[in-house]
């Protein structure tokens, strides 16, 4: 019958669920894609944060690089890179890399800075070298401050990806503009349903692997994640 | 069409001719864009102080109070957007609604951030010296927790100046127009012209916000020269 009926309809075709076209040919490109790029940055942007949270030098820049990275909006980078680099799957990749990497290299670094100095001081007391301390005193510590900024990054890797179908990639984006160019708005409504739907899914099992990886010792009896404020030091760790 | 006067040549990143013949495009671009922020900002506000304090006072509303407005932030605005124009169609309230409803889980953390922040020695003085619970409230909690609150301000304008951009698909935004026309006639001047200024944008907003919070707390400021 009316709007609601016409979705469901969309999605009960048997023809949307198939081929290269198909929605799970075109979910496993969106997060195929998303991983990738997540991965990517996160072996860029971790080694540098982690680096300059030990050494204590240029922190000013990794706190900033997250600041001005909020600044640059994502479709913007995503059509600068098209710009550069042509279009389809490539720009997409790098327009994404280019989008992870601040909050990562921000919250790595905040969670280095965090480690309390005597705790720094009691791992050298007892004999533990410059490479130990880091791996098994500052990293550990660090763990969940480190995920929260992979979250943050993941999260909006995903949203991104659905810009990159306007750059002539795929991913479930594709829905969403076609949709739009076809006056298509069931079908353009079932793609915002299922990439809202991914990135939930994305968000929470994020979540929880940021708790998993928390050391038990420092795992909060309440969630006092919910009490930091956005703005602060922290900030990044929340609302990158 | 312009596009079409470049194919051949190389297309420069900045086309100066350009730019001067179309100053009155940018200038209407640059003040859709403040415009969109700053209604989305405003009624985010409105909508968000009274959230924060009953999320501030009640535990029982807290939990849905975050979970709901943290639904809204994770939805990639594409969809939002897209999701709202079967029922609102291609109009300012489309891109307004989605735009707000970022700004709230931003705003009322930290208004119920800055809010649990004040002391409680500082709230029993204040009840001690017979203040009421709504003159509490509006001459010492809320006063106090503004350096958080405006931390959130911050961000939120921030962020959605850079999303603004993002309703460029949906007919409106502003400095976003100029983006999606590069991106559509594969010309890089309006491409640059609107980034740098949408970023150019987001900066001045912030610095002037952080000095408009340093103006109205002076408190704070003697306590860091002190």
């Amino acid at each position: 019958m009316n709007f609601a009926n016409q979705v469901l309809q969309w999605f009960l075709n048997s023809a949307h669920w198939q081929g290269d076209g198909g929605i799970p040919h075109r979910t496993f490109e969106h997060l195929a894609m998303s991983g990738a790029a997540v991965l990517a940055a996160g072996l860029i942007a971790l080694p540098v944060g982690i680096a300059i949270g030990h050494f204590g030098r240029g922190g000013i820049l990794a706190i900033n690089i997250s600041n001005i990275g909020r600044a640059v909006p994502s479709f913007a980078v995503l059509v600068i890179a098209v710009e550069l680099f042509g279009i389809g799957a490539l720009p997409a990749f790098i327009a994404l890399v280019a989008l992870a990497i601040p909050p990562m290299v921000t919250n790595s670094y905040i969670g280095m800075r965090e480690v309390d100095a005597d705790v720094r001081e009691a791992a050298r007391g007892m004999g533990m070298r410059q490479l130990a301390v880091l791996w098994q005193v500052e990293l550990p510590i660090a763990l969940p401050l480190i995920m929260a900024g992979i979250r943050t990054s993941a999260v909006n890797v995903v949203a991104t990806a659905t810009l990159a179908a306007l750059v002539a990639w795929g991913g479930l984006g594709r829905f969403i503009v076609d949709g739009f160019g076809l006056q298509d708005y069931p079908m353009m409504f079932a793609g915002a349903i299922m990439v809202a739907i991914l990135s939930l899914i994305v968000e929470f099992s994020m979540a929880g692997v940021q708790r998993l990886a928390t050391p038990a010792g420092l795992r909060p009896s309440t969630s006092i994640r919910k009490e930091e404020p956005i703005g602060t030091a922290l900030d990044a760790a929340v609302a990158a | 069409m312009l596009a079409t006067g470049v194919v051949g040549a190389v297309d420069p990143w900045i086309r100066w001719s350009w730019i001067s013949g179309h100053l009155d495009v940018i200038t209407a671009a640059l003040l859709q864009h403040i415009q969109l922020t700053l209604i989305a900002v405003l009624v985010g506000l409105v909508i968000a102080v009274p959230l924060g304090l009953v999320a501030w006072r009640s535990r029982v509303f807290r939990g849905p109070i975050f979970s709901l407005t943290g639904i809204l932030y994770t939805i990639p605005s594409l969809a939002l957007f897209s999701a709202l124009v079967p029922f609102t169609g291609f109009t300012v309230l489309t891109a307004e609604i989605g735009l707000v409803s970022y700004t709230l889980l931003i705003l009322i953390r930290n208004i119920v951030v800055g809010l649990n922040s004040v002391p409680d020695e500082v709230r029993e003085a204040a009840r001690g010296m017979g203040y009421r619970p709504l003159a509490e409230l509006m001459r010492v909690d809320l006063p106090l927790a503004i350096p958080a609150i405006v931390a959130g301000v911050r961000i939120a304008t921030v962020t959605t100046i850079g999303l603004v951009t993002v309703t460029a698909l949906i007919g409106e935004g502003g400095l976003g127009s100029l983006i999606y026309d590069g991106l559509l006639r594969d010309f890089k001047t309006p491409l640059v012209v609107g980034t740098v200024l949408s970023v150019a944008l987001a900066l001045v907003a912030d610095l002037s916000l952080a000095a408009a919070e340093r103006i109205f707390t002076p408190w704070s400021r003697a306590r860091a020269t002190a």
